[in-house]
């Protein structure tokens, strides 16, 4: 057992690009579903249609990466209008089958060859980070070549401006979520989440309250993916309904009703895989467990099933969050 | 850097001498094409295509592009093969030249001269098909015989796994996104008893009753007692897709990533009627599933059990005054709906085919869409909405692109909750 490489590992997980774009979609989830009680299960649409607009603006438009982020922006603003015309007027449930297969229409959309030359297909999109013209998102990196950090948090420049630059959104979207939450704005939300018929009568108009939850939160999701692809490629394989689900984990892991419950979530999640992933390879390696390194890594997937279904059985709430603000009504 | 072909060669020798000496003279070097068919080599970005003629490739049919300020011809290799390196990426018009086909009564499909447009990738395909193909054929009413054809079978494969989600959600509530791997269990289950050496025809059998005990498992072991808790819907589907997570990676676990074939899956298709070629398999899947459906009709409209579950799925709490044994009919309902879905799920490795620790996910959503369609908690509601979105299915690939053929059944569930979201047969009191 290496124990050295584990604990590295595992700390290296809890600073990357990939958990700072988690964390941004599971803050989207917790406004969607933990404030407003929207039943989302297409984040990972929102997150694909975020990182596409980014990629395709770049590569096909050749417009600079700012401009190109605002696109995926805009992108997931719309997708999150077309969803939510139709659909929010429908029960719950009804309303997650709908998002999970519009989020599914999405990514067969970017999968199909009927539109390759614009979305690379089964391959995804990818070197529209860095430009020739100098108008890539790497080409504003304003660290000089280098490493940084120390110990398993080392990065490279590249890695450091998507980690800072990350950071810097999600920083935006806590404060904006916090300020939003605190609001009369904020208290609407949460009412129309207790009891929508209450707050109608009182004259407000559900709706249009359901409508703007559903758009900061795919705004945020769709910045994750954002945050995502300014690290790596984007690709159809990524914004699978699983990814989805293991998003759903980490909001429910931190609490659904919290705001930095969902940040923390992730970031769980992510150092929890990092050790998972580490520990029972090695212990597969070792011959102390009795299966194969394929097999190994198979196992913390089904640890993260069991855990969700172990954490709305007794922990609804979450880690962080208050019992008397659970966001299971009926 | 011009060279156009300006008269017309009678000959494959003559294109030949034409081209190279076409090239020397353009670029005033003395630098040898690779292949006659080639012009523009030095160039990064090409446009290459096939010419074809009635499926077979022809040589030394003339081909010449202009565009961007910049011209080339060449002509095709002895595979039919052409390859024109330009510049700039852009929008190019390649031009055939008809009097270099062997026969100048065929006329090229969308005319002598089409577009091409650069996309993102450095080789943009213009292919001249020529000539009708084998598959054009089929006419079109044939065509789409065939698809209806193929598409009840995938219907009535669906339909066995839509009745149960239909049920359990009629009777309990939960939209249970566990139901795929109910699928993929069945076929997994066939699957390890053949390979113990069974004949298939005991192992099916066998695997729907390991399904139907599964059932039985999941509501003792879990649904049960998350029901005496008093939990939530929300949380029960959330809760569902955990075990639904839990499920597929215990499976991938067992069987590993890769796809196992049942025996018989490659039997050979018999010709029946016009276009329609059914293999001994789907024959036997159609009539299978046609006769599981309907004894399962007989057991919801005529038993006691049966009637029992549709009371409770009207209203649970008048059926359980009325002294019916609502954990009971549950427990059945379970049990019913798991060993329907493992037997679709043999029929679906059938289909595919192949078995694979997904295969019961990639339909789950399908399985959805059908239910919807036909009105959640509705069984036979189910069923029609299955055959509509297997028909649906296969037909949809005559207009659009085969890989977006599952997008027409999603947009279709969308719809119909916009438009009916009680579905065809169910009740609008539904919906709040």
């Amino acid at each position: 057992m290496d124990w050295g490489s584990i604990l590295n590992n595992t700390i290296a997980a809890f600073l990357t690009p990939t958990t700072i774009a988690f964390a941004l979609a599971a803050l989207g989830l917790a406004m969607h579903f933990g404030f407003a009680g929207l039943l989302n299960f297409g984040i990972a649409g929102f997150m694909a249609i975020g990182g596409y607009g980014y990629a395709i603006s770049v590569l096909t438009f050749g417009l600079p990466w700012w401009a190109g982020m605002m696109v995926g922006v805009v992108g997931s603003i719309l997708f999150a209008i077309v969803l939510g015309l139709p659909t929010l007027r429908l029960r719950g449930d009804y309303l997650a089958i709908v998002t999970i297969a519009a989020a599914e229409i999405a990514r067969l959309m970017f999968l199909t060859t009927a539109f390759t030359d614009v979305t690379g297909s089964a391959d995804g999109l990818f070197g529209f980070n860095t430009r020739q013209d100098g108008t890539g998102f790497q080409n504003s990196n304003p660290f000089p070549s280098g490493d940084y950090g120390f110990g398993p948090l080392s990065f490279n420049h590249q890695t450091l401006w998507v980690l800072t630059f990350g950071i810097a959104i999600l920083g935006l979207c806590l404060w904006l979520l916090w300020a939003l939450m605190r609001s009369p704005w904020g208290r609407v939300i949460k009412g129309i989440r207790e009891d929508e018929d209450a707050v109608r009568a009182l004259g407000k108009n559900v709706f249009a309250y359901k409508m703007q939850a559903l758009i900061i939160g795919g705004v945020f999701g769709g910045l994750g993916g954002i945050v995502f692809a300014a690290f790596s490629n984007v690709s159809p394989g990524v914004f699978v309904t699983s990814l989805t689900f293991f998003i759903w984990t980490s909001l429910l892991l931190g609490g659904a009703a919290t705001i930095l419950g969902p940040v923390i979530g992730a970031i769980i999640f992510w150092v929890l895989q990092a050790f998972l992933s580490n520990f029972l390879s090695q212990l597969a390696l070792s011959g102390i467990l009795p299966v194969s390194t394929t097999q190994a890594s198979t196992l913390r997937f089904v640890l993260v099933g069991l855990g969700l279904m172990l954490l709305v059985i007794y922990r609804p709430q979450g880690i962080f969050g208050d019992k008397r603000e659970l966001t299971f009504v009926k | 850097m011009k060279f156009l072909s300006t008269g017309k060669p009678q000959g494959l020798l003559k294109i030949l001498i034409f081209g190279i000496v076409s090239l020397f003279v353009g670029f005033g070097l003395a630098i040898t094409p690779a292949n006659a068919d080639s012009v523009g080599e030095e160039f990064p970005d090409a446009v290459t295509g096939n010419v074809r003629v009635e499926g077979e490739p022809v040589a030394g049919v003339g081909i010449s592009l202009t565009g961007e300020g910049y011209s080339a011809a060449t002509v095709t290799d002895d595979r039919g093969r052409y390859f024109i390196g330009v510049p700039v990426r852009g929008v190019y018009s390649v031009t055939i030249d008809e009097s270099t086909l062997p026969s100048t009564e065929l006329g090229v499909e969308g005319g002598a001269t089409q577009e091409v447009e650069f996309g993102l990738s450095d080789r943009v395909v213009k292919n001249f098909f020529i000539g009708a193909g084998v598959i054009n054929q089929i006419s079109m009413v044939d065509q789409i015989i065939s698809r209806v054809v193929y598409g009840i079978n995938f219907g009535l494969m669906l339909g066995l796994a839509a009745v149960g989600l239909s049920l359990v959600f009629g009777t309990t509530g939960l939209s249970n996104f566990a139901h795929g791997e109910m699928v993929t269990f069945g076929a997994v289950a066939t699957f390890l008893i053949v390979s113990t050496g069974a004949p298939i025809w005991i192992a099916i059998p066998l695997g729907v009753a390991l399904s139907a005990g599964f059932g039985w498992t999941l509501d003792a072991g879990l649904w049960r007692p998350v029901r005496k808790k008093g939990l939530g819907i929300v949380q029960l589907m959330i809760i569902s897709i955990g075990l639904s997570l839990f499920l597929r990676y215990v499976i991938q676990f067992f069987v590993g990533g890769a796809t196992e074939q049942l025996p018989g899956f490659d039997s050979p298709k018999v010709p029946l009627f016009g276009a329609v070629a059914l293999s001994v398999t789907d024959l036997f899947s159609m009539g299978l599933s046609i006769a599981v459906i309907g004894l399962f009709a007989f057991w919801l409209l005529k038993t006691k059990t049966g009637k029992a579950t549709r009371a409770i799925s009207d209203n649970p709490d008048l059926a359980a005054a009325s002294g019916i044994d609502v954990d009971r009919v549950i427990r059945i309902v379970w049990v019913i709906a798991a060993a329907m879905a493992g037997l679709s799920g043999v029929l679906w490795a059938y289909f595919r085919p192949g078995i694979k620790w997904d295969m019961g996910t990639q339909i789950l959503l399908l399985i959805f869409a059908a239910v919807v369609l036909g009105g959640l908690g509705t069984a036979f509601g189910a069923l029609l909405g299955a055959l509509i979105v297997g028909i649906l299915i296969e037909t949809s690939g005559l207009l659009i692109p085969a890989d977006l053929k599952y997008v027409a059944a999603l947009v279709v569930l969308i719809v119909v909750l916009l438009v009916r979201p009680q579905g065809l047969l169910g009740r609008k009191q539904r919906v709040g």
